[in-house]
């Protein structure tokens, strides 16, 4: 019963990693464009929504918000984030040099971008973790001895219906067919009519909603947010999708739950701290056996810096 | 010199051989996201050297960097399968693995780190961060720094103009992974103590950050990146948070102001000529 225990805690814990690392996945897959501003996106709208909870509205023009509308700013704050990084790095380096060939240009924007929110956000409310308060923080299920946290299942499975809305999104519709022309070439969707420039905002605005409702799925779940909650959890959703291969939605889904599900067997097996020995030599040993990751598209990512 | 002063000289130092180390990788076309972790194995390889072997402070630091060297030559030959992005993440998880080895063994100290015996002093330092300087001032006019810089370039055609691009790429790995191992030996004598906190994936980003700032075709470019981001938030003069959000911005503005880094191979040969009339026409 202990292992069933601990599979349903890595699904669950999976299911935050997979909302961003199809962030990831889809800002690689589409643009070509490894964004490193995305685990503080996740950050950004864990501790705004924390904040508005906590202090209100800035300048006093609310009282402290409850815990909806509170992690709603949060989200709509992260995608505002994650359309400034778009205006300062991609857009920028496509008008100037046509092509964003040197990559790590735009990477490297992004690290920038990455400090600057995250030192933002250490100025204003200090280094410490804060709770996050829900009404149903410890809303659990027993059932034949099992421990279900309601909320966190309900967090998976939004999490999972987002990324199944994506792909049909991406497979069926008008927008999703200009998005695979962009990723695919794009020079020629822009020949063949595709408003490449007023496609790429789009993408943008769906990594900071991606990231967004991860960090509120992560407030709720946990209870807690911290300025630091991008780099633990944030990296490790970049773990989830180089295991799955870049650019596939449903790989990153895959190695979004194969972290959470080695992180929970790792720390039950091994102690606190082997997690982070297990997830990144997972990802070295797959990298050695398969350097595409499981799923990826041979052509993905492989561009030079 | 007053004990601020030397302090920053020696942070400088330091920083200056870590980003000669990622540099020389970064030279030959390879993005080495996992700093962090070649910089842990040179402090923590230097630590047990001295406490568990007792070796004198110059053979601990040399063993080292030789351990460094030998650890990227092994490490190479798994990430260079890799390319592009997932290159840079390979190399980031190896950072991580390495880190989160020493964080679990009580050998090495775990979170509580490892307290040295010796110390260095800055004078020491500066010494070696001319050496390292010097050298890959030097390297980069050998051929070998010619074919690591074709292989920057393009490496379809360097292959094609017979540079053996592999051999290329494991020697910079090699040679990277020891300058950065010496210079996290310098680090361990120098503060007298190693905690594995400080190697962590910022550390990793922040080096980077100085290579490719100070721009990765010429050797100036290390050297200007490093002391440009040690030095400015020392003038700053700020709180530690302000300092890192002022240095996220300089990244961001310097890379829509200068992409390429801010020492470019142009720029060089135009201060070149000016220097000397006799070069303009060469």
């Amino acid at each position: 019963m202990l292992i069933v225990q601990q599979v349903l805690n890595g699904l669950m814990l999976g299911g935050i990693y997979v909302a961003v690392a199809v962030a990831f996945t889809l800002t690689i897959g589409i643009l070509n464009f490894l964004n490193f501003t995305i685990p503080t996106l996740f950050m950004l709208a864990g501790m705004i929504g924390w904040s508005v909870s906590f202090y209100g509205l800035p300048f006093g023009m609310s009282e402290p918000l409850g815990w909806i509308p509170s992690l709603a700013i949060g989200i709509l704050c992260a995608i505002v984030a994650s359309l400034i990084v778009e205006r300062f790095t991609y857009r920028y380096f496509k008008a100037k040099h046509g092509d964003a060939t040197e990559h790590a240009i735009p990477l490297v924007s992004s690290l920038g971008f990455l400090l600057i929110f995250e030192y933002m956000i250490l100025i204003a409310h200090g280094s410490d973790p804060r709770g996050f308060h829900t009404p149903f923080g410890d809303l659990n299920w027993r059932v034949a001895g099992l421990v279900i946290s309601i909320p966190q299942v309900v967090g998976l499975i939004v999490s999972l219906a987002i990324v199944a809305g994506l792909s049909v999104l991406l497979a069926r519709s008008k927008l999703g067919r200009a998005l695979r022309a962009t990723a695919e070439k794009p020079d020629t969707a822009v020949l063949m009519g595709v408003e490449v420039n007023r496609i790429v905002p789009i993408v943008f605005i769906m990594t900071g909603l991606l990231c967004g409702l991860a960090g509120a799925l992560f407030a709720v779940n946990y209870g807690e947010v911290s300025p630091f909650m991008g780099e633990q959890v944030g990296t490790k959703a970049i773990a989830g999708m180089v295991l799955g291969g870049l650019g596939s939605v449903w790989g990153a889904v895959a190695g979004g739950l194969i972290v959470g599900l080695t992180e929970t067997f790792s720390i039950y097996f091994f102690g606190a701290t082997s997690a982070q020995v297990t997830i990144w030599g997972l990802l070295l040993v797959i990298l050695l056996i398969r350097p595409k990751g499981l799923f990826g598209h041979n052509a993905i990512g492989k561009g030079k810096f | 010199m007053s004990g601020y002063l030397s302090g920053v000289i020696a942070i400088l130092g330091i920083n200056v051989i870590f980003a000669y180390g990622i540099f020389v990788t970064a030279a030959a076309g390879q993005l080495n996201l996992g700093g962090a972790g070649f910089q842990a194995i040179g402090a923590y390889g230097a630590a047990i050297l001295s406490l568990e072997f007792g070796l004198g402070i110059w053979a601990a630091i040399a063993a080292a960097t030789v351990i460094g060297g030998l650890i990227g030559f092994l490490i190479a030959f798994p990430i260079l399968r890799t390319r592009g992005v997932y290159m840079v993440l390979a190399t980031f998880a190896f950072a991580q693995v390495v880190v989160g080895i020493v964080l679990n063994s009580n050998y090495l100290g775990g979170s509580m780190g490892l307290i040295m015996s010796d110390y260095i002093e800055t004078g020491a330092i500066i010494w070696a961060t001319l050496g390292v300087i010097l050298f890959v001032f030097y390297l980069m006019s050998t051929p070998m720094g010619l074919a690591m810089r074709a292989v920057h370039d393009d490496e379809p055609v360097a292959d094609l103009m017979g540079v053996n691009n592999r051999a290329v790429q494991v020697a910079a790995f090699a040679l990277g992974g020891a300058i950065t191992g010496l210079s996290g030996a310098l680090y361990a004598y120098y503060f007298g103590f190693v905690e594995v906190q400080y190697f962590n994936a910022l550390l990793s980003i922040f080096v980077l950050l100085y290579v490719l700032i100070g721009g990765t075709q010429t050797a100036w470019g290390p050297l200007v990146g490093a002391g440009f981001f040690t030095l400015i938030p020392e003038a700053l003069r700020m709180g530690e948070d302000w300092r890192f959000l002022i240095f996220g911005v300089l990244i961001v503005a310097m890379m829509i102001l200068r992409p390429e880094g801010i020492v470019t191979r142009d720029a060089v040969d135009r201060i070149r000529a000016r220097l000397s009339p006799r070069a303009r026409d060469a």
